[in-house]
């Protein structure tokens, strides 16, 4: 696929990068990304991949747009309140970039959709907001040997890594399963700084163009954890467990299953 | 003794297993925790007979669920 001239213009300030080239613009305009969640991280991460010319992104979402999210999710915008989320992000994308292919799925991932589409593509963003939808994609892309990106974020602090499964340490590694729902902080009590989204969203979308041009050293066995308040970065080295449930040797998860506390509902306690 | 948590020397009583460790420190949800004890990450039912030594390198490494959804 040879590059328009349009989009040599478009995308010059990478062609002139020598580790990536007309070559490396090519291969990006070829690639997919799957991105679970159109929210906080979903957001930035949607919108640079975008602006960079990945050729495909998927966006899985089941949510509307609330004037509750307009605070970090920079993708949606006031006039957008009321409508699907991956609506309102397709749009988006479409006005920064019309060279990418968007897939909307407006559904919830579970056990029984997400294998099937992470198959699809060649990385995937993790920008869910709860443990049940975090344990199922890193779960899904280990049965497809997919690498993604892991992130969290809560209050001042965020945290990625990135998972090459089979090769470095997954989230099961660390975590073995969710938290009991009486330990994860409510709805009311979290909170997040709303920048923290674009900081980690954009490490998180850093690491995907990273693998698919095959540079540098991905996050992986690291989990690199912010502070916003101290300024702060740590990469926190890390091994795979021998004991993971999931991709040791002695598994005992087989198969893709739901887990998920239930789902929290701020609205539902103001 | 000291041990390295999170990066940071900390002095702290002789002869802590893990869970007493995660008192000491003033872990308030334990269960919001995962411990890697010289890289190492431990599961939760070898706190109680994990020793720790002088020098020891400890990571609490926090859940966050957030993604900056609907929370
Ligand atoms: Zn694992």
């Amino acid at each position: 696929m040879a590059l328009s001239e349009q989009q040599i213009e478009r995308y010059s300030r990478h062609i002139i990068l020598d580790q990536v080239g007309g070559i490396g613009q090519e291969k990006l305009l070829a690639s997919k990304v799957l991105i679970v969640g159109a929210g906080g991280l979903g957001a930035p991460a949607a919108l640079y991949l975008a602006a960079t010319g990945v050729g495909t992104l998927g966006l899985i979402d089941d949510d509307n747009v609330d004037l509750t999210n307009l605070q970090r999710q920079v993708i949606h915008h006031t006039p957008d309140v009321g409508t699907p989320k991956v609506d309102s992000a397709k749009a988006k994308i479409a006005a920064i970039n019309p060279d990418v292919r968007v897939k909307t799925y407006p559904l919830r991932a579970t056990a029984a959709n997400l294998a099937a589409i992470v198959r699809q593509y060649d990385f995937v963003i993790d920008g869910t907001d709860n443990f049940g939808s975090k344990f199922l994609i890193n779960d899904a892309c280990w049965f497809e040997r997919k690498p993604y990106s892991h992130a969290g974020i809560l209050r001042f602090h965020g945290q990625l890594i990135t998972v090459l499964p089979g090769e470095s340490a997954c989230y099961r590694c660390i975590f073995h399963e969710p938290p009991p729902p009486s330990a994860v902080p409510s709805c009311s009590q979290a909170g997040v700084l709303g920048v923290l989204a674009g900081v980690i969203g954009s490490l998180q979308a850093t690491e995907a163009i990273k693998y698919l041009l095959g540079l540098g050293d991905l996050l992986t066995n690291r989990l690199l954890t912010y502070d916003a308040l101290t300024m702060d970065f740590r990469a926190v080295k890390l091994n795979r467990n021998p004991d993971c449930a999931l991709c040791g040797p002695d598994a005992a998860i087989t198969e893709l299953a739901d887990e998920r506390p239930p789902a929290c509902d701020l609205k539902g306690q103001l | 003794m000291k041990l390295i948590i999170n990066g940071e020397e900390v002095s702290i009583k002789d002869g802590l297993n893990v869970n007493q460790l995660l008192v000491e420190h003033n872990v308030k949800m334990p269960e919001m925790v995962s411990v890697e004890l010289n890289g190492q990450i431990l599961r939760r039912h070898v706190y109680e007979t994990t020793q720790l030594n002088e020098g020891d390198k400890v990571e609490f490494l926090y859940f966050m669920g957030g993604g900056g959804g609907a929370e």
